[in-house]
């Protein structure tokens, strides 16, 4: 039924309550987000001179990234060290969200979470300081070593170094990892394990069968939340790497502000979103898999 | 409804007694169940009836005494090694499989071939009535369906003893009438041995061949439905099943047969069976069930005994009539049905009436 005065969706008065209340967020999204981001498509379709950027719109700049060893390169590594994080960071977080679901005793189980969330209470770029003054060339295993006489000069193998990188890495996402796979275990019904084992499974393949296939919504959780914001990180290769292995946010901060080629700084920004965005489809779809099952 | 006794021994609990902690939920258990039996374990909530249950799985450790199953003693037996099959209470349908995948999930070791194996989950879902619901998604069943799928998985493997944990409480009246005597019928058609968990006594009385009334963690009375109803062992048991009336009672002499003295009845004679030895602390009383009593209309003469009373209470069923009458004499009143059959009045509160009964259908607790 329509109001007589004025029909139509506006005319709705929860309507127009609904558009008033996500309005300032709306506005919020479309300047921050939505308005940068076109810029920055914009941008890496056009060519960065000495006398500014031109008027035309041209792919060069994609070619440039796409065919350039340089940047394949690097952006190779970036993906490396993603999923090699986000590898290591899942397997070492599913034994603690494991053991946390199924051995704390429940009144216990909020302490642990509040435990592993510690590491969030200092600045991720502290974080990352410390693990420089753990690995660091003077650092606190190099001269500890060094002092025991086990190593005659300082080894260079654990700073600036890739391996380096993903441990510094891995600690940081771990809770990030920890907890959607202990929610995930959470949510099982704990008759599914006993009716597995009473179906003739042992506990291991009871767990192979049943725990490991229902917890993969959660797996696939981690995976994205620790891979899309590593494949970007910008803070740990400058500090780890110590600048000499970048990653690429570096490569982009290199291109826009050292060298001043905005257009193709924003090119492999776009590059770099489609490869988070495709890695992230398939995993989604992958979820969705698993997710058919259940309710 | 009697069943033969001389069938070997499924289930055999001695002195089963389990701890949790301080908490002493199992009390010296000790009972023999049958191979091929329906057998029940009754009892309120928290009676430890799903524990005993659970101690057959091998999901639940006893503290001491032992648990046989075909005359093995299941110490130390994991739940994945027992041969039994437990369908739970939540039914636990692996939501990630389908129905097929979950009916065929515990016949990965059978050592037949995949099309064997197919065929066999075939037939199990057509013996739980679900023909053609193999390749459904599991979240897409309703109760009951998950309830046959969870059946069907159970019996697919054969098991010695097949155990189920509450599984009917899920489901509305209607369909758990169905189910009953699907399940009865099912059970005929196997031969397993059923071991159910239920608090519901109506259940029991319709399905079992045997159950054990359990209260805080001891089997209070282990009998045939029709002896549990008769004959209780105590007025705890008489007062959880069904309804049964009590007036303060005493026993004049005893013998093979007793002479008692009854508020309200007065002075009868009973056999010695009737008189059950388990003392309630209350002082002895009598009791009888609501439909052993009848109300005499005008020209009808009792079968039996007659006494005089006061209709104190109607409450009008539809198919039957509830009365609360007060013998001449009692303190108390009691409680009588009585069908309604056409041309019979419903009586008035107020009503002076003829009460029918027996002292054969009377029990006594000491």
């Amino acid at each position: 039924m329509k109001s007589g005065s004025s029909p139509g969706r506006f005319g709705n008065p929860e309507a127009t309550n609904g558009l008033l209340m996500v309005s300032p967020t709306a506005i919020y999204a479309t300047l921050l987000l939505a308005a940068p981001l076109v810029a920055v498509v914009v941008y890496s379709l056009m060519v960065d001179s000495k006398v500014g950027l031109s008027s035309g719109l041209t792919f060069a700049n994609y070619i440039e990234v796409w065919t350039g060893r340089i940047y394949q390169a690097i952006m190779m590594r970036s993906l490396t060290v993603a999923s090699l994080v986000t590898a290591i960071t899942v397997l070492l977080a599913y034994p603690v969200a494991y053991f946390v679901s199924f051995h704390v005793r429940p009144e216990r189980k909020s302490l642990w979470l509040f435990l592993i969330t510690i590491p969030f209470w200092t600045s991720y770029l502290i974080r990352v300081f410390l693990w420089k003054v753990i690995l660091g060339y003077n650092g606190v295993i190099n001269s500890g070593l060094l002092s025991l006489g086990i190593i005659d000069e300082p080894l260079t193998v654990i700073n600036y170094s890739v391996g380096s990188m993903v441990a510094t890495l891995a600690h940081a996402y771990a809770p990030f990892a920890i907890l959607p796979i202990f929610v995930s275990l959470e949510k099982i019904d704990r008759s599914f394990l006993e009716a597995g084992q009473d179906l003739g499974e042992s506990k291991l393949m009871t767990f192979w069968r049943v725990t490991l296939p229902l917890s993969m919504p959660g797996v696939i959780a981690a995976v994205l939340i620790v891979f899309i914001p590593t494949i970007g990180d910008y803070v740990t290769p400058d500090l780890i790497g110590g600048g000499k292995i970048p990653m690429i946010a570096n490569m982009i901060e290199g291109k826009m502000l050292k060298q001043n080629d905005k257009a193709v700084g924003a090119a492999i920004a776009v590059t770099a979103m489609l490869i988070v965005s495709v890695v992230s489809i398939v995993f989604l779809l992958l979820n969705k898999r698993f997710l058919r099952g259940q309710k | 409804m009697t069943f033969s006794s001389d069938k070997p021994n499924m289930i055999e609990f001695r002195d089963v007694h389990k701890y949790y902690g301080d908490y002493h939920a199992l009390r010296g258990i000790n009972a023999t169940i049958k191979a091929g039996e329906f057998f029940s374990l009754l009892g309120p909530s928290g009676c430890g009836k799903t524990t005993l249950l659970r101690t057959i799985a091998g999901f639940e450790d006893i503290s001491s005494g032992a648990v046989l199953i075909d005359s093995k003693v299941m110490d130390g037996v994991p739940a994945n090694q027992r041969p039994t099959n437990m369908v739970f209470q939540s039914y636990a349908i692996f939501p990630h499989l389908s129905v097929e995948q979950n009916v065929g999930f515990g016949l990965r070791r059978d050592p037949r071939s995949a099309a064997d194996k197919a065929k066999a989950v075939a037939e199990a879902l057509e013996m739980v009535g679900l023909k053609g619901y193999g390749k459904r998604a599991a979240h897409a069943l309703s109760g009951g369906q998950r309830q046959r799928v969870a059946l069907a998985r159970a019996l697919i493997l054969k098991p010695k003893v097949l155990l189920l944990d509450e599984p009917l409480s899920a489901l509305d009246k209607k369909m758990r009438e169905q189910m009953q005597m699907e399940l009865i019928k099912l059970q005929r058609q196997v031969g397993i041995t059923f071991i159910l968990v239920t608090h519901d006594q109506e259940e029991a009385l319709v399905m079992s061949d045997r159950i054990a009334v359990m209260f805080e963690g001891q089997i209070a009375q282990l009998a045939d439905p029709e002896t549990l109803y008769r004959r209780p062992n105590s007025r705890k048991v008489a007062d959880f099943i069904g309804t049964m009336n009590f007036l303060p009672a005493q026993i004049l002499s005893e013998g093979s047969s007793c002479e008692i003295e009854a508020q309200g009845f007065g002075r009868m004679t009973i056999g010695a069976d009737q008189v059950m030895g388990a003392t309630s602390g209350e002082g002895m009383s009598i009791g009888c069930r609501p439909e052993t009593l009848t109300i005499l209309f005008d020209g009808q003469t009792a079968t039996d005994r007659e006494s005089m009373a006061t209709v104190e209470e109607v409450v009008y069923y539809g198919d039957m009539t509830y009365y609360d009458v007060k013998l001449d004499g009692a303190q108390t009143a009691m409680r009588l049905s009585m069908r309604n059959v056409p041309g019979r009045p419903v009586l008035d509160i107020g009503t002076r009436a003829r009460v029918g009964w027996s002292p054969g259908a009377m029990v006594l607790f000491r």
